[in-house]
């Protein structure tokens, strides 16, 4: 086993990586930014290195600065987190090139599943169901039209490359089709680096729902049960949930037996989730994407089945045995995402943070990057923290969570926690029968 | 005359117009970026843009002058 870590991300999830590599007796080491010096994960690493300034490009996202990073503290693996370069395959190739270990899958299988179209390929191959898409890249808008006659509207419309939701866009009829396509080839250009769009038909009314798989060091696959990210705005994950309210015991199975299938077919190891669309009223799914590493999600799996994802990230990469078989679920877990945003428009709210209270008690975990007096600034995602609970069945599980919410005390930036509270009181919400469109399409209908 | 300017923190990605340029209530005069969201700054009337104040790359704080609509 490896005996430091280098943690090549920041706040929140940084935080969160350090405290299991310091539990398990390892060094932690923490890279950050000139922006992000008074953050808590720094004072928490046992060494902390200044990579750059506050762009990420410049820092995060710079693969030489974290190399040296590495060499000058003697780090002997490195963990990405999710994020900036968690899902470059250059970057990991380089990592294990340096003779370190890699905390995450093989570069080929980063490289392969980073593609949305040479993954769905891929899964149609392997037996896991796709919806009816494009099998190569879209270069025009009259491609698009063409593509999308053969698909049947309504489409989604989004980068090959691409993630977050950035560019993608639902299309109902050609007009839309043409709109959409320019703008989520303008983003991919920008963000992706490739103009490589997807078409997919879009299923209305559905929910997103995710397997945890492990790839064990054995070659094992193995699945930890299902996440419901259906509360999204702008296409991004606000709230999720494990069991998800809709997936019966016969889905599940198929879900989790067509996940397993879906990381054995890219020799999969170490944490990684496939992402699905679910139809509740058929019980039918479709795979969307898989993502190669950590998710910012991950808490609520670990609350109910009790495995710390991080440890078995990083036995694997040491090529340890495996020490779980399989987890059975218990009790019911949600997680909401704390961003500095106004709660009304979700526009974003950089600052200083005067008050930081975070709830405590059973039933309650919170990963937080953040604390009073540190400062917010425009550079980097809003995510603040994860509030998490765990109770034993839903009902109980979100009147912890009404409680908790209302003692998370944020002033100096604005947050979403107020949106929390309205989301908490919504019937669709309570009942489980919300869908993705349920903040944008009626909570917020512009 | 209008004064557009920054409702928070951001990095100024683009600029859309230039000065003297006619624009629509509605339309984009640039595009700021905060917190991985691109944030379009719109006219809020009619008119010609008689000042802009920021560049591309440029950092805006809350309440800092984008433009002036005349």
């Amino acid at each position: 086993m490896f005996e430091s870590v280098l943690v090549a991300n920041r706040a929140e999830i940084a935080r969160r990586v350090i405290r299991t590599v310091r539990g398990m007796g390892l060094k932690a080491v923490a890279v950050y930014s000139e922006a992000d010096a008074d953050l808590p994960y720094v004072a928490e690493a046992d060494e902390a290195v200044l990579i750059g300034p506050a762009k990420p490009a410049d820092s995060y996202l710079d693969v030489e600065a974290i190399l040296e990073a590495a060499r000058r503290t003697n780090a002997q693996a490195v963990h990405p987190g999710y994020g900036f370069l968690a899902e470059n395959a250059g970057f990991a190739e380089r990592v294990i090139d340096e003779g370190l270990a890699w905390v995450g899958p093989p570069p080929q299988a980063i490289a392969v599943m980073g593609d949305k179209i040479n993954a769905r390929n891929l899964m149609e191959e392997a037996g896991v169901p796709v919806s009816a898409g494009t099998r190569e890249p879209v270069h025009d808008a009259d491609s698009a039209v063409r593509e999308a006659a053969r698909i049947g509207y309504p489409v989604m419309v989004k980068a090959a490359g691409g993630g977050g939701g950035i560019g993608m866009s639902a299309a109902r009829d050609e007009a839309e089709l043409r709109k959409a396509y320019e703008t989520a080839r303008t983003r991919a250009e920008r963000f992706f680096g490739s103009a490589d769009i997807l078409l997919e038909r879009f299923i209305e009314h559905a929910r997103h729902v995710e397997v945890q798989i492990l790839g064990l060091a054995d070659g094992a696959v193995i699945a930890l049960g299902e996440r419901d990210c259906s509360i999204q705005r702008r296409h991004q994950k606000i709230v999720e949930e494990t069991p998800s309210p809709v997936v019966g015991v016969e889905l599940r199975s198929r879900m989790l037996e067509a996940a397993v299938r879906a990381g054995a077919a890219v020799d999969y190891r170490g944490a990684g989730t496939v992402e699905c669309l679910v139809d509740p009223g058929t019980q039918d799914f479709v795979f969307l994407e898989m993502n190669t590493r950590l998710q910012v999600e991950h808490p609520v799996t670990e609350l109910v089945t009790g495995v710390d994802l991080v440890e078995q990230q990083l036995l694997i990469a040491a090529g340890e045995p495996v020490t779980i078989s399989g987890a059975s679920p218990r009790g019911h877990a949600i997680e909401f995402r704390v961003y500095a945003e106004d709660p009304k428009r979700f526009l974003p709210s950089p600052g200083q943070i005067t008050v930081w209270e975070e709830p405590t008690g059973e039933g309650i975990r919170v990963d937080s990057g953040y604390t009073a007096g540190n400062t917010v600034t425009p550079f980097y995602d809003p995510l603040l923290a994860k509030l998490c609970v765990y109770d034993a069945d839903r009902d109980a599980a979100l009147e912890r969570a009404r409680v908790a919410v209302e003692e998370f005390k944020v002033a100096g930036v604005k947050t979403n926690l107020p949106f929390f509270v309205e989301l908490l009181d919504n019937p669709e919400f309570t009942r489980g029968t919300y869908d993705t469109g349920l903040v944008d399409g009626r909570l917020r209908a512009s | 005359m209008a004064e557009v300017r920054a409702e928070m923190v951001a990095n100024v990605w683009k600029v859309v117009v230039d000065e003297g340029a006619q624009v629509e209530e509605g339309d984009t005069l640039v595009i700021l970026e905060s917190m991985k969201m691109e944030i379009p700054v719109v006219a809020e009337d009619a008119g010609t843009v008689a000042q802009l104040k920021v560049a591309e790359g440029d950092v805006v704080q809350e309440g800092h002058l984008i433009a002036v609509i005349e």
